[in-house]
Parts: C-alpha cells; sequence; structure tokens
C-alpha cells in the first residue's frame, strides 16, 4: 500500500513527540508518528528513576510521568501515534517502507522526515574483551528493561563495567531490588556520568567506583562466575600485576551510547564520524532536504530536557519545510576547535534573524575555563563555566544580531 | 568539635564540590557553591540527607511492574525500611498513575504513588 | 532397540543421519549439547573449500573435492544461504611461491577446476584492498561460503522429517558391543542399537577405540574469530587465505553469506575441548596476522568474538568408514577442516557403506524438505505485503538490527529441530547476531520462547543448562528469595 504524509516522525520518544508537537500547532494535520513499541515514550517508559523535566517543567519528574506529558499532550491535540510499527528503510525523496501487524507493508511519501530514532548501547562484542560467551552479561538498558518492564532480575551479584548514567542508576536499582552491586568499573579516569548520579547511586550505598581500571577477561561457561579487572595505564592498556577478581553472575555494561542511524544510512543522509548522528544545519535538516533529525539520533544528550527542546525546534522547522517557509540561504561551517568534539549544528544559516544554540561534548575535564566562538580572529561569544567534563553536554548560545554578523567559518573551543 | 566535608551538589549537571564545616554538627559554613541551591543543599545533605525512593512492585494481572515513587524525598536513613514496607504491597491493576500505593510509608508522612498508569 | 545409533549431531552426524534416513531402518542421534551444531560446526570459517589442499589421494582430498561439488544443490534443496564467491591464496614473499605452485599441482591432482595463479596487477584489480605486499595468490574460482551451522540445521530438520529421532542433552558415557547388540550407555540411561555410528567430533578418537579400532590420537586445536558489522563496502569479495603453515591454513579476511565480515582463525592446541574462551593473546594475533591482507583493518566495528574448536587427527587424514571387525560399526573421525566441506560427501558415502553392508533397503517414499520461506529481511516489497497479508505476525519485527520477524522467530522454535534458547533462535533465525547483540531483542526472544515451550521466563537460557537469562522475578528478590 502506498500512501502521502505531509510530515512522518519516524520514533515516539520523547523526541518525536515533541517533534509532533510542535509541528502541529504549526498547522501541520496530515502527518504521522511510527513507534515501533507497543506504547509510546521511548525509553523513558523504562527509566524509573525520578530527575526528568527540571528545565522544561520546574519540577522533577519520573521517565514514564515526563513521558506522559507529551503523549496525553499529543493526545489531547489528536496526533496520530502509530505504535507496534517498524520502519524498514527511508529514501533519499523521502519515502518511508514501514511494517505492522495490523496495516501490513506500506509506503508512505513523505513531504518531510523527522529521524527521531534515538539511540543504542555498545554491546560486549563491540569492547572485544575476551573470554566466554556465558549468559549473565547485559547491556544496562537491556537489564533495566527486565527489572522495570517486565519485572524479572537479571542476576544477585553484579559488576558495573563503564560509569555512564544507565549502569549507575542500574547499579541503585538492582541493590534496591534485592541485589548486591560489587563494583563500578570505569575505563577513563573520570566518569561519564552525572555528579548526582555518582552521589545517590553509588556513594549512597558503598559501591565502589574504579577509575582507570577495566574488565580484562570474563569467566563462567554456562553463566557468568567471575570478571577479573585490571587497572590500566595513560595509554589506557591494562598494567600487569594490578589484576584483582570479583565472583559475580552479572556484568552490566554502561559503555556509551550510539546514535542509530541505520535507517539514515539507507537514506544516504551524511553522518559524523564524531557524534555517529547526522550533520545538520540550525533547523536540523541533514544532507537530505527534508529530512530533519533531533534527539539521541542526532546526538547523545544526558537530559531528556534538551532532547525536547532541540525535537520542538526540528518539528517548527520541519513544518516550514512543509510549507516551503523554511529560509536557506548563506550558511557557515561550525567546527570543533580546542577540547571541543562533536558540535551540533554543523552549519549556520546567518540570515535568519533567529539565536542559536550550539551543543558539544569537551574532550576533557576543563575547571574554571571559558567556552569562546571565534570566527576567524574574532572572538563572537564567550561563556565561563566553573567546570566542563565530557559527561555532561556544553551549550553556548549566539544572538541573532551575532549569528547575522558571521562572515567566515567559526569554531569552538574551551579552554 | 570542628568537621570538614567535601560534598558534590546534585542540584544541576553542575555537580559543584563544595567544602561544609560543621561544629558539633551544625554546619557553619559552606564554600565551593555558586549558588543559593548549593548552600541549601550542604545544609540538608550534613544535617538531615533525603532521597526520592523509586522503584517497581508487581501488580496482579499485570504482566508489567508498577513504577513508584516516594511522593517527595524521605530521611536517606529510612530507604532500606522504605523497600521492605514496599516488598509488602499487594496491588490489583487497574492502577493510575498518581495513585497512591503505600500512605505514610514508614512513618514519614509522605506517601508512596504510581508513577504510571496500568490498565 | 532402534536400529542405528549415531553419537553427535555436528554436520558430519547430521549429514550421515539424513542420508540414513533414506533407508529403513530406526535411527537416533545421540548429542551431549542441547542443540546441534553446539561444537565445531558453529564455530568455524564457513569455507565450502574447493579441494587443492589436501595431499591427492587421502580421504580428505577426495571427500572435499566431492563434497564441494554437492554444496550448491544441497543448499538449494535445504534453504540454506550459500555463495560461490571464489577464493585467493595469497603470497606475500617471492619465497612462498613454491607453496602456491603446489597448492596448484595438489588442485590439478584432485580434480579442482579453473585454477590459475595470479600476477600482483591481475590480483589487485581483482580484490584492491589486497595488501601492498602480495605478490601473487592462487586463484580459487569454486571456492565457496556457507552458514555452518544453518547448514547442520538444515541437515537435522531433513533427517528428522524423515523419522530420525534426536535426544539432545544426551551424553554418551561408554559403548559395548556384546552378542550382537550395542550398548550405549548415557547420562541418561542405556540405550541398545544394532549399528553404531561414531561422528563424535573432539569424542571421536575415544569411540574410535572403544568400537574396536587402532589407537587414535586427537588433538584440539581451538580457532579465534572475529566478526565485522555489515559494512558499507565489503572489503574483499572472495575468501582471502594467507600461504598455508603446518598449524593449519593461516588466518583469512572473508565475507559471509550475512555480508559479515568474518578474521581468522588462530590455531592453539588445548586441552580442553570444551574451553572456547577468547584470550586477549589470541585477538591480537587475529588483527595482526589479518592486517598482513587487510593493511585497513579496523575492528571498530567488530559485532562479537568467539573460537571453536575443531579436532585434528594425528594422522593426518579423516578416518571415514568401518571400525572394528564385523562389529557392525562405523565412523566419521578426525573431521578437521575441510570436514564442512566434506560433510555432504561424508553423509553419502557412508551412508552407502553402511546400507550395503548392513543390507539396508531403501524406503518407497524420502520426504523432501520444507520449503523454508525467504528471510523477510531479503524481501522485496511486494514479498514483503504478502508475505504479512499471509502471516501477519511477520508485521513485528522483533530483531531490528537483521531485520527479524516473530513469524520467523516461532518458526524457528517450532522447526522439527527446533530451537529452544537465545542462541538456539539467534542462529537459525539471525535475531541478535547484528550490531546490538541482542540488547533490544533478546527480553522479547525470551518471551516468545517463554510462550512457544510453555515454560517460565525465568527458565529461559541462552544455551547450555545452567545459561538461564533471569535469577527470579524482582519479588522474589525483594522478599529475600531469589
Amino acid at each position: 500500500m502506498r500512501s502521502k504524509k505531509e510530515l512522518v516522525i519516524i520514533g515516539g520518544g520523547p523526541a518525536g513527540l515533541a517533534a509532533a508537537i510542535a509541528a502541529w500547532e504549526d498547522g501541520i494535520r496530515d502527518m504521522i508518528v511510527l513507534e515501533r513499541e507497543h506504547h509510546a515514550g521511548g525509553i523513558l517508559r523504562q527509566c524509573i528513576h525520578n530527575g526528568f523535566g527540571l528545565h522544561r517543567f520546574g519540577e522533577e519528574l519520573t521517565g514514564p510521568e515526563y513521558a506522559q506529558r507529551d503523549i496525553d499532550r499529543a493526545k489531547e491535540l489528536g496526533i496520530p501515534v502509530r505504535c507496534d510499527t517498524t520502519v524498514l528503510s527511508l529514501s533519499e525523496d523521502r519515502v518511508v517502507s514501514c511494517v505492522s501487524q495490523e496495516n501490513g507493508y506500506e509506503e508512505i511519501e513523505a513531504g518531510a522526515v523527522i529521524l527521531a530514532m534515538g539511540c543504542r548501547e555498545r554491546p560486549r562484542g563491540a569492547l572485544g574483551t575476551p573470554g566466554t560467551r556465558c549468559a549473565g552479561i547485559y547491556t544496562a538498558g537491556t537489564a533495566q528493561r527486565f527489572v522495570n518492564l517486565e519485572g524479572f532480575m537479571p542476576g544477585k551479584k553484579v559488576v558495573i563495567l563503564g560509569s555512564g548514567d544507565i549502569g549507575l542508576i542500574m547499579a541503585r536499582r538492582m541493590t534496591l531490588q534485592g541485589a548486591k552491586v560489587l563494583a563500578c568499573v570505569e575505563l577513563m579516569p573520570f566518569s561519564s556520568g552525572l555528579n548526582r548520579n555518582i552521589v545517590q547511586c553509588l556513594q549512597d550505598y558503598n559501591i565502589p567506583l574504579f577509575l582507570s581500571h577495566t574488565v580484562t577477561r570474563v569467566d563462567g561457561r554456562d553463566r557468568l562466575t567471575g570478571v577479573a579487572v585490571s587497572e590500566v595505564g595513560p595509554d589506557r592498556k591494562p598494567i600487569p600485576g594490578t589484576e584483582q577478581y570479583f565472583e559475580c553472575d552479572t556484568l552490566l555494561l554502561s559503555v556509551g551510547l550510539i546514535p542509530e542511524n541505520e535507517l539514515s544510512r539507507t537514506a544516504h543522509v551524511q553522518l559524523s564520524p564524531v557524534t555517529s548522528g547526522a550533520v545538520v544545519d540550525d533547523s536540523l535538516q541533514t544532507s537530505v532536504p527534508g529530512i530533519f533529525a533531533c534527539g539521541n539520533v542526532l546526538h547523545v544528550h544526558d537530559l531528556v530536557d534538551f532532547v525536547s527542546e532541540e525535537s520542538f525546534r526540528a518539528g517548527h522547522a520541519a513544518a516550514a519545510f512543509v510549507r516551503g517557509n523554511l529560509k536557506s540561504g548563506k550558511t557557515v561551517r561550525v567546527q570543533d576547535g580546542k577540547g571541543v568534539r562533536g558540535t551540533v549544528p554543523q552549519t549556520l544559516r546567518t540570515d535568519t534573524g533567529e539565536n542559536v544554540r550550539l551543543m558539544f561534548r569537551p574532550d576533557a575535564v576543563y575547571k574554571n575555563a571559558a567556552v569562546r566562538v571565534l570566527c576567524g580572529d574574532r572572538e563572537v561569544a564567550k561563556r565561563k563555566q566553573m567546570i566542563f567534563t565530557p559527561g555532561e553536554m556544553a551549550v553556548v548560545d549566539l544572538k541573532a544580531d551575532v549569528v547575522a554578523g558571521l562572515d567566515q567559518d567559526i569554531t569552538v573551543e574551551v579552554g | 568539635m570542628t568537621e570538614e566535608r567535601v560534598i558534590t551538589c546534585i542540584n544541576c549537571p553542575m555537580g559543584c564540590r563544595m567544602t561544609v564545616t560543621l561544629e558539633d554538627g551544625a554546619v557553619v559554613k559552606v564554600t565551593g557553591n555558586t549558588c543559593k541551591r548549593g548552600d541549601t543543599y550542604a545544609h540538608q545533605e550534613c544535617t538531615m540527607p533525603v532521597r526520592m525512593v523509586t522503584a517497581v512492585v508487581p501488580v496482579e494481572g499485570s504482566r508489567m511492574p508498577l513504577s513508584v515513587k516516594t511522593k517527595s524525598p524521605i530521611p536517606k536513613a529510612m530507604i532500606p525500611k522504605c523497600m521492605e514496607e514496599l516488598a509488602n504491597v499487594r496491588l490489583t491493576a487497574p492502577v493510575q498513575a498518581g495513585q497512591t500505593v503505600v500512605a505514610d510509608v514508614c512513618g514519614t508522612g509522605i506517601d508512596v504513588i504510581a508513577t504510571r498508569s496500568i490498565a | 532397540m532402534t536400529y542405528i545409533i549415531v553419537i553427535g549431531a555436528g554436520v558430519i552426524g547430521c549429514s550421515v543421519a539424513r542420508a540414513l534416513s533414506r533407508y529403513q531402518a530406526s535411527i537416533k542421534v545421540l548429542e551431549r549439547a542441547y542443540d546441534v551444531a553446539e561444537g565445531s560446526s558453529k564455530a568455524n570459517s564457513g569455507i565450502v573449500h574447493a579441494g587443492y589442499d589436501a595431499v591427492p589421494g587421502t580421504q580428505k582430498a577426495r571427500l572435499n573435492v566431492m563434497g564441494a561439488a554437492m554444496y550448491p544443490a544441497l543448499c538449494e534443496e535445504l534453504g540454506v544461504p550459500y555463495k560461490k564467491n571464489g577464493a585467493l591464496v595469497v603470497a606475500f614473499s617471492e619465497s612462498d611461491r613454491g607453496t602456491l605452485e603446489k597448492l596448484l599441482q595438489q588442485g590439478l591432482d584432485n580434480g579442482v577446476e579453473g585454477l590459475e595463479i595470479l600476477e600482483k596487477d591481475a590480483l589487485r584489480a581483482m580484490e584492491p584492498e589486497i595488501s601492498d605486499q602480495a605478490v601473487a595468490a592462487l586463484h580459487v574460482p569454486t571456492s565457496g561460503i556457507v552458514s555452518p551451522y544453518e547448514m547442520t540445521y538444515a541437515l537435522a530438520d531433513h533427517a528428522a522429517i524423515n523419522g530420525v529421532e534426536f535426544a539432545l542433552n544426551t551424553a554418551v558415557e561408554s559403548v559395548s558391543y556384546e552378542d550382537g547388540i550395542w550398548h550405549v550407555r548415557t547420562d541418561h540411561g542405556e540405550e541398545t542399537c544394532r549399528i553404531l555410528v561414531n561422528c563424535a567430533g573432539y569424542d571421536s578418537g575415544r569411540l574410535h577405540e572403544a568400537m574396536g579400532g587402532e589407537p587414535m590420537e586427537i588433538v584440539h586445536r581451538r580457532g579465534q574469530y572475529y566478526i565485522l558489522d555489515h559494512p558499507d563496502h565489503m572489503p574483499f569479495t572472495h575468501t582471502m587465505f594467507q600461504c598455508p603453515t603446518k598449524m593449519g591454513k593461516g588466518i583469512l579476511v572473508a565475507p559471509t553469506v550475512h555480508e559479515n565480515v568474518l578474521l581468522g582463525p588462530t590455531a592453539e592446541d588445548i586441552d580442553d575441548p570444551l574451553d572456547t574462551e577468547t584470550t586477549s593473546d589470541g585477538l591480537a594475533e587475529v588483527i595482526r596476522v589479518a592486517a598482513l591482507t587487510w593493511p585497513k583493518i579496523s575492528v571498530r566495528t567488530a559485532v562479537t568474538n568467539f573460537s571453536g574448536v575443531r579436532a585434528h587427527a594425528t594422522g593426518g587424514d579423516f578416518v571415514v568408514g568401518a571400525v572394528g571387525n564385523g562389529k557392525h560399526a562405523y565412523e566419521a573421525a578426525g573431521m578437521e577442516s575441510p570436514g564442512l566441506s566434506a560433510a555432504p560427501a561424508v553423509g553419502e558415502v557412508l551412508s552407502e557403506q553402511i546400507a550395503s553392508g548392513e543390507g539396508l533397503a531403501r524406503k518407497t517414499e524420502w520426504k523432501p524438505m520444507q520449503k523454508k520461506s525467504k528471510p523477510f529481511n531479503e524481501m522485496n516489497a511486494q514479498e514483503r505485503t504478502e508475505a504479512v497479508k499471509e502471516k501477519p505476525l511477520h508485521g513485528n519485527i522483533i530483531c531490528r538490527c537483521e531485520v527479524v520477524t516473530e513469524q520467523e522467530i516461532r518458526e524457528a522454535i517450532r522447526r522439527p529441530v527446533g530451537a529452544t534458547t537465545i542462541d538456539g533462535v539467534k542462529r537459525r533465525t539471525r535475531a541478535g547476531m547484528g550490531r546490538c547483540q541482542g540488547g533490544f531483542c533478546s527480553p522479547r526472544v525470551a518471551e516468545i520462547l517463554a510462550e512457544e515451550l510453555h515454560v517460565d521466563m525465568t527458565e529461559i537460557r541462552k544455551g547450555a543448562p545452567g545459561s538461564e537469562l533471569l535469577v527470579g522475578t524482582i519479588h522474589e528478590a525483594m522478599k529475600g528469595e531469589a
């Protein structure tokens, strides 16, 4: 079956819902949100801890509560969200092919497409950790799903590799639900998780955090029986003689999130090797006209509030594209300078008359430092911050008049 | 008796590292914070630490367990008792988000409520 | 009493059982593991060798060439992915030329067709990613690739369709021959049969002796591998071998039938045949040696690493035929590489020998393989439309990385020798084989398994008994009961 829609949004998590709401508010009615899971809400559904929404709603919500606000709003507006529907491919001319039990195989010609597929976790295979391939090794998110959405415990004695937020949150979850968490092991000399989580998920429960350490071997023929942990040197290679051994039945991996851009690839959307997400301009339009990207599929965020904010912008821009009103004109490129990785957006339109927010990750910890935006030799923006860490997305805002005055490519740097 | 404690502020992603000076258990000085909320948190954390508790509890008639939270933070020391009370909760579907699951948990005066609905 | 017992449900045992199922005899296959293809058959290079590297006149040479010739039609019949992608055996120094010449001559003697030696320019034109160090290569156009475990599953299914019984989780402890009857003692009690067939892989040497054969030594040789994600462009279309050494065929870089890149194997002699660990040294060696062939190698896109153990008979040749003296005992032992390539031929040759030696009569009807539908992932729009219309569960995509549907997973569990575990589903359908390695789909696959097998979620295993995914419910854990 082939049909047409002005706007197709791929993904019904916080990014897709926010984008849909924004586009609807701009008058787009002929739209659909396609969600592969049985419920909208995305990964927030399994993030039952609180701490979401402080920026957007001025209060701390749990994941399901945050998600429900957007679900309720979409419902109230009448936005069609079709669950249990998997998008199989997307073409450069914006034909979305998808399949569901209810509607079978379909192709939808879309006026515009918003990519909001989120991200996935780096699995064990990508780490190359040697040893056996036993049961008991899960990504933190898979374990979170088992506990929070299915009501099952994946193990009793746990070691966590990686100190990403999901890993830290799962350290507390597993402890509270009756498991013993022996250690959290982080390859880098700093944690990539939020401080609040290190305090409230590890320190509160006396779970040791081993920085500059890694798991060097996993043992157990059928189920995991233990892991070897070694300290690593500055080259991140294990230091001989530093091995300690933890007997455990579970290893949870929290070793990074990867934007899930398989569909973007089918549409030949240009991807950034740094963010693993699409290369976009300040309207969040990708290299393929009419295809926009927002949320964790664009770059991995720490805070859902920023996902929503970014996705509202994508929704407005896609609506403008559908109406033929999306401004285009002179652009400048945004480059990563010293201390900066993965600035988004990668290009700016200079003649929109709008403020622009640049987001990036520092490549290391910088204390009492500043982020600077340089246009050639000229400093066009600067913001001081007490601490920059790779675990926390940093931002710098450019006022509309500054953007209008950009006459060459700009560079963002931290130091 | 004077005591110094270094704690990490958790109010926002800044995560200010604060040095708190206590005399006989009372906070007399806080440094390292960038805003008023840090100061308030330091007082709270060093005298009467509190935490939100979130968990899941089984619901009869539902495959999916119910996610719950304390309506507001409870004393940190009460967390294990709170979980014990939650282990004894017996619920049956349907449950509405916001519905009280345990009233006055551990005598804190704070209710545990559902954070999603289960049909 | 069963008439024939086959010990071992690897690709050899399943091939022999399938070929024997043409005859009028009750047949039972005993397998130590929880599934078929759980030994060497699931963890090897998946190459259908053309037959140039076996010494002319050996069983290896004869059965390899014969088996390789059977592959295209057999895979078509059984619905197993196979591709004749050709191979290149690359020489990296002038001193290796002698080896290429020797392989060429062996190939000609063994009857391998189309062999030629390519010089550097022709080689680079054929495979532009090849190292600059390559000086020449033996081009082997008839070399192929196959999914070795899917081959084994299909052989087992076809055997089961024709009445062969599979007893899994059944380890053979000892065998003895008394008054014309074989007594096979297992960890699940005793079985008896008239004809005993040893296809026991790493254990084939022990059984060979117990069945009356001369002492036979089997060395357990472990090979470690990397599997890389589907690349945008395959670095090589051919299977890229390096000039062989006495430890084996060197480390290869090869496409798989599912368009991943395979690197490996190492060759390490180990004591415990079940020790399929990977090691940091072994994995480092794979990368270091494979880089000789592929200088731009990167394991950044690695999906997983694994190892397999092959049974190397120190005699050097396959041992296929009757064993002992008139005791109605047969075997296919020491089946290391090219055992996979030879498997179809081993099935034919050994079953014919058994049938004529034992006077077995052909069945009047030998049922064909169940028609396996094309994987949803490989269907075009029209086929997908039809597939979901006919079976709506094709509309539920469970594995997003490899695009596997709920229908396909349920069918894999319902096959004659069906999946009972997460890994069993994975190898039969590819659900969980992709870049997220089952992170998203394994909870759903576990649910489907629990439904199909009518067991509790907590009983679902990754693989062997003891590999349960879950330790209990949250409720039990909160109560301190889990």
